[in-house]
């Protein structure tokens, strides 16, 4: 046998169109809603139009006389078998943490809450009859507000006698990691600069484009349930640990999941129900909610707000910054709940090099939809604010934003770098991202001309932003995650299947819901294994086909989940060495493998890892005692964070007359190791730049004085459409992550990370000739025009002093409370 | 009940209907036609756009019986003879899907579009497609899609 066959090119790298398209764009998907089961049942549920309320009575008489109704159910009915939806990361051991129940039987603490489930032969007479059932409720004060809420005046849970959850505290000093930033600031408040601002984080929502579906069979040995979810292996285990099904008996698929961006992320009162109706009839039951109910009830993210302190010397050197944050977990703490605004702890501190650091959380329970991960989880919210303080300290200055932010971020050279907030960061080069990014995107020129517009008082505006941001991504080394009291580990797991006509099956433990991990899988496995590219089937989100994982979210998919492929590769490879030296007749030491094929150093001899896998299969020649296997798993633990950053940089133009900002140009360098597909980053890039300058420009959810969503459905909660948005200029660079062997980082949250503080560091450049230091987000028209016109109305310049008078910053940052809404 | 007829993706079809049935729900429960999708109450999102005798229209937004008697192509229906539509072909190629719910609706759009202006400039792509909304793609590789698609078509 001679080695005459070209190696295939490599994968990695190339920009392959992706194998999941096909499906897709003729129609033949398989998402939740899509499934049918003989004799499958229909659900409606029944929720509060109150947001804290005692049910007094529920009448279901006429509901259940309504037409091909099954039955209707409440809290009592259902009783401790509906199982309890579970809060997975405690952020301190003394963490308030009321009962979540599917569906309470006493009291609604949310407007949106289930309060009774009718099960019909279909959908819609399972929603007539749920209009037919009277609930009675007795009203109770509902608490609306964060800074409210910290008082303790009223009561989301009274239960609780507090709505003050945890406080979760890091302290550099206390840590050993930095110095005191008391101290810090003392210092700069004496002979250096302080800057003391403000930022709202308004609350947002997932809105991701498939409703949430769930579909349970309990006709099986094992109860099978379907849902639209980032985390099929996790629900497994919730619903064993909560409902008293073993494990074993259970099967949980994601099919086709039409997005989720942390909203799927969850274990959610609808599949618990569903579940439980499931087993109590005997029967395929399901359950898919309309828009209205997914952006009333699924979980929101963000909601905080967040006080900052930066101390510096007066040559711009940061030496001190201090956070302090409320952060509305909503009526319940959700399955990550607090620990979203403590992953955001971590990075506050960024890509500088701050000598001291202080970060305090609070978290608080309200009446309000309960908040969990959205895209970036935790590192947003830092970031933004970070970069927002940044801007406000040139400024303060008299610099370039980027000038002060060269002056404190970590050199090049000084990697592996350990931070402020304890982390080792392994790999990055601002400066090569920075001066890429000034290039692409003309900065020296549009300064220039935002010069000339502003020596020529122009109406429209130009405002140019800034964001250099880093990011912790690929959740998590496990002892991390233990040290922190999180529930779970953070490896994971996948499994190499070396079929017996050459073809291969890759099990992944990761749950895709758009990403594209089919392609990007392929690719990895393509090269490791020498096979083609086409030739690679990845099989996930089914516990019984992918019985191990970790699921998808934190941007863990590839540096996790497909550094565990990688290694599973490096086992086949090893498990088929002995045995293709036997088919070779030569020694184990003189086998080499390279483009898929086994050869003896120094002959012309060698052999396709495919026909060892088909000498597997028929067994008849291996070595004595070889078990006729060359498959192999792994399950990797990554043994840190990788950090992925970029420059972004962003011209907005202002109209001073109407507060319209139009977006000009938007360019963005990123910088996430190697690349594997550039297609599929791109795409990353872009959903996730619309989503971070969304949150700045656009989106809101707005409750009402009773606690109602005001955003409650696609007419109100305003996601950007194709109109609203402009074509990007994303470029990467590339220094690889140390940390795992692909060299790459994480890439589903960057843009939407970096995005927000960029525009909104955009929109205030613009307007600082007109004395303005901050615009909350979103930055609408209306927020805008009362920022240059209106400054004594307390819209964008509140009159409260948060800070010292001696600082001088009282007054400058935006201070009107969270129940304002866009538009009010 | 009322009895409809109607031409689905080129087959004749005939059912007793509920006069309150959607259009899209017609497809979806009746026909199985599972391709196009449900992804708001409020015709916002457009997920659930088809061709009503060559125009698109949400079919949240019509009722069944007003689509008796007329032509209906989905999704499903678009590729014809094995053959991807050359829209379908280039959200393909310039990966303007990812998790694909809103894609039958965005291709089936994109079509109509480019029936009525087949060399339209970036901006017209945007405002023509303002109807239907996706939370993956930021919009850039779907317009990126659609130019190509009329680049092709032209050439």
């Amino acid at each position: 046998m001679t080695v005459t066959e070209k190696a295939p090119d490599q994968e990695i790298g190339q920009a392959r169109r992706r194998k999941e398209d096909q499906r897709l764009i003729t129609g033949r998907t398989r998402y939740t809603d899509n499934i049918v089961l003989p004799g499958m049942l229909h659900l409606a549920m029944v929720r509060s139009p109150y947001a804290h309320a005692r049910i007094t009575s529920i009448d279901t008489d006429a509901a259940k006389a309504s037409p091909n109704v099954i039955d209707v159910l409440t809290g009592a009915d259902l009783g401790e078998g509906q199982g309890v939806c579970i809060n997975a990361w405690p952020i301190t051991p003394d963490q308030k943490t009321p009962v979540h129940l599917p569906i309470p039987s006493d009291r609604v603490a949310f407007a949106g809450e289930i309060v009774a489930v009718v099960v019909a032969r279909s959908a819609a007479e399972a929603r007539d009859a749920a209009e037919l059932v009277d609930v009675d409720y007795e009203e109770l004060p509902a608490i609306l507000d964060l800074k409210e809420a910290v008082k303790d005046e009223v009561l989301a849970h009274p239960d609780l006698g507090t709505n003050k959850s945890a406080l979760w505290v890091f302290d550099s000093a206390a840590a050993g990691t930095g110095g005191d930033v008391e101290e810090a600031i003392s210092k700069a408040r004496q002979d250096g600069v302080l800057i003391e601002r403000e930022f709202r984080q308004q609350r947002l929502i997932p809105a991701f484009m498939e409703p949430r579906s769930v579909v349970v069979d309990p006709t099986g040995e094992q109860l099978t349930m379907w849902s639209a979810t980032q985390i099929p292996h996790i629900l497994r285990f919730a619903l064993a640990a909560t409902t008293g099904v073993p494990e074993s008996k259970i099967r949980v698929i994601a099919p086709d999941v039409g997005g989720g961006f942390g909203g799927k992320l969850q274990a959610t009162p609808e599949e618990w129900i569903t579940w439980a109706i499931a087993r109590r009839v005997g029967k395929p039951v399901k359950y898919t909610e309309t828009r209205s109910e997914s952006l009333m009830a699924a979980h929101h993210g963000r909601d905080q707000w967040q006080k900052l302190t930066v101390a510096a010397r007066k040559d711009g050197t940061v030496t001190g910054l201090k956070v302090e944050l409320l952060a509305n977990l909503g009526a319940y703490v959700a399955i990550v709940g607090g620990g979203v605004p403590v992953l955001g702890a971590f990075m506050y501190n960024a890509i500088y090099k701050f000598p001291a650091y202080h970060f305090s959380c609070q978290t608080l329970l309200t009446n309000e939809a309960w908040t969990d991960a959205y895209r970036g989880a935790g590192r947003p919210e830092a970031t933004f604010a970070i970069e927002r303080m940044m801007d406000e300290l040139a400024d303060e200055l008299g610099v370039d934003p980027l000038e002060v932010r060269e002056k404190n971020w970590i050199r090049h050279e000084e990697f592996p770098f350990t931070t402020v907030a304890g982390l080792e960061y392994d790999s990055g080069n601002y400066e090569a991202a920075t001066a890429k990014a000034k290039e692409h995107f003309g900065y020296d020129d549009l300064r220039a001309e935002q010069r000339r517009r502003r020596e020529a008082k122009d109406r429209v505006q130009l405002g140019i932003g800034v964001s250099t941001f880093t990011e912790m991504c690929g959740l998590a080394p496990s002892r991390v995650l233990g040290s922190l009291d999180y529930g779970a580990g953070g490896w994971e797991h996948a499994e190499i299947r070396m079929l017996a006509t050459g073809k291969v099956e890759v099990v992944t433990g990761i749950s895709p819901h758009g990403q594209g991990h089919e392609t990007s899988f392929s690719q990895i496995v393509a090269d490791r294994l020498g096979v083609p590219f086409e030739d690679v089937e990845i099989l996930h989100g089914d516990t019984a086909v992918s019985h191990k994982g970790l699921d998808t979210y934190g941007s863990r998919s590839l540096v996790v989940g497909g550094e565990a492929l990688a290694r599973a590769t490096d086992k086949v490879i090893e498990r088929a060495k002995p045995i293709a030296a036997h088919l070779l007749e030569a020694s184990i030491d003189d086998m080499e493998f390279t483009g898929g094929r086994f050869s003896v150093r120094g002959t012309d001899k060698g052999m396709a890892l495919t026909e060892i896998a088909t000498a597997v299969f028929t067994g008849h020649n291996l070595p004595d005692g070889a078990e006729p296997s060359i498959d192999a798993e792994a399950t990797y633990d990554p043994v840190n964070f990788n950090f992925p950053h970029g420059t972004h940089l962003c011209a907005v133009e202002v109209d001073t007359e109407t507060g319209e900002i139009t977006m000009r140009k938007y360019t963005c360098v990123d910088d996430i190791g190697t690349v594997i597909n550039p297609l599929l980053v791109e795409g990353q890039v872009h959903g996730g730049l619309v989503q971070g300058i969304a949150q700045a420009l656009w989106e809101e959810a707005v409750y009402n004085d009773q606690g109602t969503l005001v955003t409650g459905s696609f007419v109100d909660y305003t996601l950007p459409t194709a109109a609203d948005t402009i074509s990007f200029d994303t470029d990467t660079d590339s220094t690889a992550c140390t940390t795992n062997s692909l060299g790459a980082k994480g890439v589903g949250e960057a843009g939407t990370i970096a995005s927000t503080p960029c525009v909104v560091n955009a929109v205030v450049d613009a307007l600082r000739p007109f004395g303005v230091h901050d615009v909350r987000m979103p930055c609408t028209p209306e927020r805008v025009w009362k920022a240059i016109h209106d400054r004594d109305q307390d819209v964008a310049s509140g009159a409260v002093p948060h800070f010292g008078a001696d600082t001088g910053m009282e007054g400058v940052a935006d201070r009107s409370t969270g129940a304002e809404g866009a538009g009010q | 009940m009322t009895r409809i007829e109607m031409t689905v993706d080129g087959a004749r079809v005939s059912d007793d209907v509920e006069p309150r049935m959607l259009l899209v729900h017609y497809l979806r429960e009746k026909l199985g036609k599972t391709g196009t999708l449900v992804g708001c109450d409020t015709s916002n999102c457009g997920a659930c756009t088809v061709h009503l005798d060559g125009h698109s229209v949400k079919s949240c937004n019509v009722l069944a019986v007003q689509a008796a008697g007329h032509e209906v192509t989905t999704i499903e229906g678009l590729a014809q003879g094995g053959d991807l539509h050359p829209v379908q072909e280039a959200f393909h190629d310039c990966h303007a899907l990812q998790c694909g719910y809103c894609t039958p609706g965005m291709i089936m759009q994109s079509v109509d579009l480019l029936n009525d202006n087949p060399h339209p400039t970036e901006e017209e792509v945007r405002l023509g497609l303002e109807g239907n909304l996706c939370r993956c793609t930021g919009y850039h590789n779907i317009v990126k899609a659609v130019l190509q698609a009329a680049g092709g078509a032209s050439s």
